[in-house]
C-alpha cells in the first residue's frame, strides 16, 4: 500500500512540476504576482511528494519488502540495517530518486527565501528548476521505475559487495548535493537570461549556492577517492578513470564559477562569463550523470547497462545543454556589461584563474570523451590514462597554483604586481628554504617531492600571509594583531583556509613520490619489506560472516625492528552474488599509511601480497576537508560585500577590503 | 478500494497546493524591492566597516561611490509594478486554476495507470515465511561450500551438495559436484547413475557419450541400477534404435517391483514408443507442446537453409532433431552443415563433435 502511494506521489510530483514550470513563467511575462506566487507553493508540494516517495522506498528496503523488484535486486534480509538504507541509493533507480529529491529540496529552499530574492527572479528560477525536475521525473517514471512490483520472492539478490561499505552511505549524497546544487546556479543563470537582467544582487543570491555546492562536491570527490583507495585494493587514490573525471570536470568549472561570482558580487564585472560558467558547470554535472548512468562506461557506478536509459539521459542532456546555450546566445548580448578593471588587479588575477581552470577542465573533457568518441566512430579502443593527464593537466594546474597567492594579495580594480610580490617575499623565501632543505636531506631521492612540497608550503604560507598582513604590521602588539585578525570577515578566513587546504593536498600528492612498494609471494612466517617498514605473515585464517566468507591474512607490522601492531587484509567472497572483493589492510602511522593488499592464494598455502608505505598520504584528503571547511566558513559570512576599488592615487600597499 | 481513496486524497491535496496561492489576494503584498534594498544595506555596511576601522576612509569613500552608483541605476530600472487586478488578471487566474485542476490529476493517473500496480496484493506474510525457510537453506549451502572450499577432498560433502545444487537449478555445479564425489569416494553404481543424470539434465535431455559411459559403468557395477538402465534405454531411443530401446524398457519393467516409483514413467515411455508417432516430445523435457517445438525447429531449419548460419546454430538444429527422435533429419542437417561450413574449419569441428555426440555417424544409412 505504502509503496503504491509512494509511486503515485511521484506521478503527482510530475504534474505539479509541470504546473511549476508553466504558470510562473507566464506570470513573469505578464507581470502577475498571483501566478508567480504559484512557484513557491508548488515547489514545496513537489518536495512533499518526492520526499514521501523516497520514504516509501526506504521503508520497503528496511522491511525487506521483496515484492518490489528494486528491493529484490539490491537488498538481502541479512544485510546490516545501514546497508539496507544506503542500498536505497546504491542502485540506478534509487540513486535517480535521490537526485530528484535533492533537486526538489533545493527548489523548496529557494521557495522559502522570501525577502532576499526578487519575486520575478524567484519565479523564473523555480520554473527552470521545475523543467529539470520534469525531465528527471519522466525519466524515473518511464525508464527506471523504482516501484515496479513482482510476485513476492523469498530472498533478495544482495547489494554489489563493493558498495557494502559506510562509504556508500556518504559518498553519493555528498556528490549529488554538489551536482544538484549547481542546478540551482544554472536555474538562476537561465532566469537571469530570461529576464535579461543580472547584477550584484543576483551574484549575492547565487554565491552561497555555488559555495555550498562546491564544498559538498569537494567532500564527495575526496570521499570517493578515499573509498576507491581502500576498497579497490590497488593502492592508488586517483586513476583518471572516466567516472572520476566526470566528477572532476564540474568541480573545475564550479571552482571557476565560485571565483567569478566573487568578482561579480564585489565588482559587478564578468557577468556574461559568470552566466556561461554557471551553465557549463551544470551541463558538466549532467554529462557526468549521463556518463555514469548510461552504461557508456563500465564501472562500479554503472548499475545497469541499458541503452534505452542511455538515450533518455542523452535526450535530457541535449535538451538542457542545447536549450541553455541557445538561450545564452539569444539573451546574453542584452546583458549590461559591468565594472572595468586593469589587467593587473584582483579581478584580472581571477580571470587568469578562470582561464586556467576552464582550460584544465577542457583537457579532462577531451581525455575523457575522446576515447569514447573514437570507439563509437571507428570501433578502435584506446586508453587515455595518467600519462596523458600528467602531460596536459599538470602543466596547467602548476602555474595556476604558483600564481594563486599573488592573485589573493592583489588589490581590486588596479593592482601593483611588484608591490604584491614584495608582500609575498617572506612566504616565497620560506618555501624556497623548505624545498632546498628537503632536497639536501633526501638527496638521491625523487626531485618532484621536494619541489611539490615547496609549492604546497608556498600556498599555505601565501594564504596565511593574507591574514597576517591585514592584521599585523611592524610595531603592532601581538594581542592587538590577534584581535584584528579575529575581527576580519569570515569570508577572508574562509578564503585563506580553503587556499591553504589546496596547499595541504599538494603536499600530500607530492609526497606520493616518496612512496615505496614491494611485491612478494609469502608463506606463514615470511617477511616483506617496503622502505623502513616490514611485515611478517603471522597466520592465514578463513572466516565466515552472514553474507560473505573471507580468507584473512594476519600481518605484523614493524618499523626498523620495532613492532607496531597487527594488520589484516582479506579476500572476501560474497556468496549471493558469487563475487570476490579484496579488503586492503591499512595502518596509519602519523600522516602516512602502511597499506597491504592480499593477492591470489596459491594451492600450496602461499599468498601473493602487495605492500606499500605511503608517507603523508592522508594529507591528500585532509587538504580536501580543509578546502571544504574554508568554503563552509565563507558560507556563514552573510555580510554584504563590496570590493573597495583601489584609486590610482592610493599607494599600492593599501589593503583591499572584503 | 482503500488504495483509491488514499490516492484520491493525495491528488486533492496536491491540487490544493496550487489553487491556494491562486486564491489569495495580492493587493497589499508588495515586497520591498530587493534590488534597491540590497544597495542600501551595502552602503550601511560600508559605514559600519569604516567605524570599526576595517576600511580606510579613502577606501570607504570609493566603495560608497560605487554602491551609490549602483543604487541609482537600480532605482532607475525598478519593476514597472505588478498588476493583479482587473479582468485579464482574473481570466489568467481562472486559466491557471483550470490548468492545475486538469494537468495534475490527469497526468498522475495516466502515468500511474500505465506503470503502477494498484491491485497488487501485498503478499508480505507469505514472503516472510518463505524468506525464513529459504534463508536457512541458503545459509546451509553457504556453510557446506565454505567447508568444501577449505577441504576440497571431502567427497562426502560433494555428494551431499550435488542434489542440492540440482534442486537450486545449478545443474553445471551439480555435475562438477558429482564428479568430485566420484573422484574422492570412488565409483559406485548409484553415484555414477546420478552423475550421468546430472549430465543429461545439463545437456537438455540428450544422453551424451560421456553420460552413457557413466550409465554403462553403473550397470557394470550393479546390474539392478534402475536409473542407469532407464537412461541407457533412452540413449538407445535417441540413437534411433527403437527396438533396442523398447526391449530395454520392458526389461527394466519386468525386473522392477510393481510398486517401484519409476514404473509409471517407464510404462509411459513404452506406450509412447508403441504409438505410431515417434516424434513426440520426450517425457523429461519441459512440457511445451511438441507442436511448438516442431514449429520452432522447422523455423530454424528454414532460416539456416535460406540464409546460412553459424556452426553453433547448425549444431543446435541437429540436436533438436535428435531430441525429437527424427534422426534421419538430424543426419541430413549434419550433411547440409558440412556443405555450408566447408571453408570454416572450426565450424566443421563443432559439427563433427555434435555428430559424434549424437552418434549420427553410426545411424547414417
Amino acid at each position: 500500500m505504502l509503496v503504491e502511494a509512494g509511486h503515485f506521489a511521484l506521478a503527482l510530483a510530475l504534474g505539479l512540476s509541470l504546473i511549476q514550470f508553466i504558470v510562473p513563467l507566464w506570470g513573469a511575462r505578464t507581470n502577475d504576482p498571483v501566478l508567480m506566487g504559484v512557484a513557491p507553493a508548488s515547489a514545496l508540494a513537489v518536495l512533499a511528494c518526492i520526499g514521501f516517495a523516497f520514504l516509501a522506498l526506504t521503508t520497503a528496503y528496511i522491511t525487506s519488502d521483496f515484492s518490489v523488484l528494486n528491493v529484490v535486486e539490491n537488498s538481502h534480509s541479512t544485510k546490516p540495517l545501514i546497508y539496507k538504507i544506503s542500498g536505497v541509493w546504491g542502485n540506478h533507480e534509487g540513486s535517480m530518486l535521490l537526485w530528484v529529491l535533492i533537486l526538489a529540496l533545493f527548489g523548496a529552499v529557494v521557495a522559502v527565501s522570501k525577502n532576499t530574492v526578487p519575486v520575478r527572479l524567484q519565479a523564473n528560477t523555480l520554473a527552470v528548476q521545475a523543467a529539470i525536475t520534469v525531465a528527471f521525473l519522466l525519466f524515473i517514471l518511464i525508464a527506471s521505475n523504482p516501484f515496479t512490483r513482482i510476485t513476492p520472492v523469498g530472498e533478495g539478490q544482495d547489494l554489489n559487495p563493493l558498495l557494502q561499505d559506510p562509504g556508500l552511505a556518504i559518498h553519493p549524497p555528498l556528490l549529488y548535493i554538489g551536482y544538484v546544487g549547481f542546478s540551482i546556479t544554472f536555474a538562476f543563470a537561465c532566469a537571469a537570461l530570461i529576464d535579461g537582467r543580472i547584477d550584484a544582487v543576483w551574484a549575492r543570491i547565487v554565491r552561497p549556492w555555488t559555495l555550498g555546492a562546491w564544498s559538498f562536491l569537494t567532500l564527495g570527490i575526496a570521499m570517493g577517492s578515499y573509498w576507491a583507495y581502500y576498497e579497490l585494493g590497488w593502492g592508488g587514490w586517483w586513476f583518471w578513470d572516466p567516472v572520476e573525471n566526470a566528477s572532476l570536470m564540474p568541480w573545475l568549472a564550479g571552482t571557476a564559477l565560485l571565483h567569478s561570482t566573487v568578482v561579480m558580487e564585489k565588482r559587478d564585472a564578468l557577468k556574461v562569463w559568470t552566466i556561461l560558467l554557471a551553465i557549463l558547470t551544470f551541463s558538466l554535472s549532467l554529462l557526468g550523470t549521463f556518463l555514469v548512468r548510461s552504461g557508456v562506461l563500465t564501472s562500479v557506478h554503472s548499475f545497469a547497462v541499458d541503452p534505452a536509459r542511455g538515450s533518455f539521459i542523452l535526450g535530457i542532456l541535449v535538451a538542457f545543454i542545447g536549450g541553455s546555450f541557445a538561450l545564452f546566445a539569444w539573451r546574453a548580448p542584452l546583458l549590461r556589461q559591468g565594472g572595468l578593471f586593469a589587467p593587473v588587479s584582483r579581478e584580472g588575477a581571477l580571470v587568469v584563474n578562470n582561464l586556467f581552470l576552464a582550460t584544465a577542465c577542457a583537457t579532462v573533457f577531451i581525455g575523457t570523451l575522446y576515447p569514447l568518441a573514437l570507439e563509437v566512430l571507428t570501433g578502435e579502443k584506446i586508453s587515455v590514462g595518467a600519462p596523458f593527464f600528467n602531460l596536459t593537466f599538470l602543466p596547467l594546474i602548476i602555474p595556476l597554483l604558483l600564481l594563486l597567492p599573488f592573485g589573493q594579495t592583489l588589490a581590486w580594480k588596479r593592482g601593483n604586481f611588484l608591490g604584491t610580490a614584495q608582500r609575498l617575499y617572506a612566504a616565497m623565501g620560506l618555501a624556497i628554504v623548505a624545498t632546498l632543505a628537503l632536497l639536501a636531506v633526501t638527496a638521491g631521492g625523487p626531485v618532484v617531492a621536494p619541489l611539490g612540497i615547496g609549492l604546497g608550503t608556498f600556498l599555505i604560507l601565501g594564504s596565511l600571509n593574507e591574514i597576517v598582513t591585514r592584521s599585523w604590521s611592524k610595531g603592532t602588539r601581538l594581542a592587538v594583531a590577534w584581535r584584528k585578525a579575529a575581527g576580519l570577515p569570515r569570508s577572508a578566513w574562509g578564503t585563506a583556509i580553503a587556499h591553504a587546504g589546496v596547499g595541504v593536498t599538494v603536499i600530500g600528492i607530492a609526497a606520493t613520490a616518496w612512496g615505496v612498494e614491494a611485491l612478494g609471494t609469502m608463506k606463514v612466517g615470511d617477511r616483506l619489506k617496503a622502505g623502513s617498514y616490514e611485515i611478517r605473515l603471522e597466520r592465514l585464517v578463513p572466516r565466515v560472516e552472514a553474507n560473505y566468507r573471507e580468507d584473512v591474512a594476519l600481518l605484523m607490522v614493524s618499523h626498523n625492528g620495532r613492532e607496531l601492531g597487527n594488520l589484516e587484509t582479506m579476500k572476501r567472497l560474497y556468496v549471493t552474488r558469487n563475487m570476490p572483493t579484496t579488503e586492503a589492510g591499512i595502518m596509519t602511522v602519523g600522516l602516512g599509511q602502511v597499506y597491504a593488499s592480499l593477492g591470489e592464494i596459491q594451492s600450496d598455502g602461499s599468498i601473493g601480497l602487495r605492500l606499500y608505505y605511503k608517507p603523508l598520504v592522508l594529507l591528500i584528503w585532509l587538504g580536501a576537508l580543509v578546502m571544504a571547511a574554508g568554503g563552509a566558513l565563507s558560507l556563514t559570512d552573510r555580510r554584504l560585500r563590496i570590493g573597495a576599488p583601489a584609486r590610482a592615487k592610493v599607494p599600492p600597499s593599501s589593503v583591499p577590503a572584503e | 478500494m482503500v488504495i483509491w481513496i488514499i490516492l484520491l486524497t493525495m491528488t486533492a491535496a496536491a491540487v490544493m497546493a496550487v489553487l491556494w496561492p491562486l486564491s489569495r489576494h495580492h493587493g497589499q503584498n508588495r515586497q520591498v524591492d530587493p534590488n534597491t534594498q540590497f544597495y542600501r544595506s551595502q552602503l550601511a555596511e560600508i559605514e559600519r566597516d569604516q567605524e570599526k576601522g576595517a576600511l580606510l576612509p579613502s577606501e570607504a569613500e570609493a566603495a560608497k561611490a560605487e554602491a551609490a552608483r549602483r543604487l541609482l541605476r537600480a532605482n532607475g530600472q525598478q519593476d514597472a509594478g505588478f498588476v493583479a487586478v482587473g479582468e485579464p488578471a482574473l481570466r489568467r487566474r481562472r486559466a491557471a486554476s483550470a490548468l492545475a485542476l486538469s494537468v495534475v490529476p490527469i497526468l498522475a493517473i495516466a502515468i500511474y495507470g500505465a506503470y503502477g500496480s494498484p491491485h497488487f496484493q501485498g503478499g508480505a506474510p507469505i514472503a516472510i515465511k518463505q524468506e525464513a525457510a529459504k534463508l536457512d537453506f541458503a545459509a546451509a549451502v553457504g556453510q557446506i561450500e565454505a567447508h568444501l572450499a577449505s577441504n576440497p577432498e571431502d567427497g562426502r560433502g560433494w555428494e551431499v551438495l550435488a542434489p542440492v545444487y540440482l534442486r537450486m537449478g545449478r545443474v553445471d555445479d551439480a555435475v562438477k559436484a558429482y564428479g568430485s564425489a566420484i573422484r574422492y569416494l570412488g565409483p559406485e553404481a548409484g553415484r555414477l547413475a546420478n552423475y550421468g543424470e546430472a549430465m543429461v539434465l545439463a545437456k537438455d535431455g540428450v544422453v551424451s557419450a560421456e553420460a552413457q559411459a557413466a550409465f554403462e559403468q553403473a550397470v557394470a557395477l550393479d546390474k539392478s541400477s534402475a536409473k542407469a538402465r532407464f537412461y541407457l534405454a533412452r540413449a538407445a531411443e535417441q540413437d534411433g534404435q527403437i527396438e533396442k530401446a523398447k526391449s530395454a524398457y520392458s526389461d527394466l519393467l519386468s525386473t522392477s517391483p510393481a510398486d517401484a516409483p519409476w514404473v509409471p514413467v517407464v510404462r509411459e515411455q513404452l506406450s509412447r514408443l508403441g504409438a505410431p508417432q515417434s516424434d513426440a516430445a520426450e517425457a523429461g523435457a519441459p512440457r511445451i507442446g511438441s507442436d511448438d517445438i516442431a514449429r520452432m525447429v522447422s523455423g530454424l531449419a528454414a532460416r539456416l537453409e535460406a540464409q546460412g548460419g553459424s556452426a553453433e546454430e547448425w549444431a543446435r538444429l541437429m540436436r533438436s532433431y535428435a531430441v525429437l527422435g527424427q534422426r534421419d533429419k538430424a543426419a541430413a542437417a549434419a550433411k547440409q552443415a558440412r556443405q555450408a561450413l566447408a571453408k570454416d574449419e572450426a565450424g566443421l569441428k563443432t559439427i563433427e563433435m555434435m555428430a559424434r555426440e549424437l552418434k549420427l555417424t553410426d545411424a547414417e544409412p
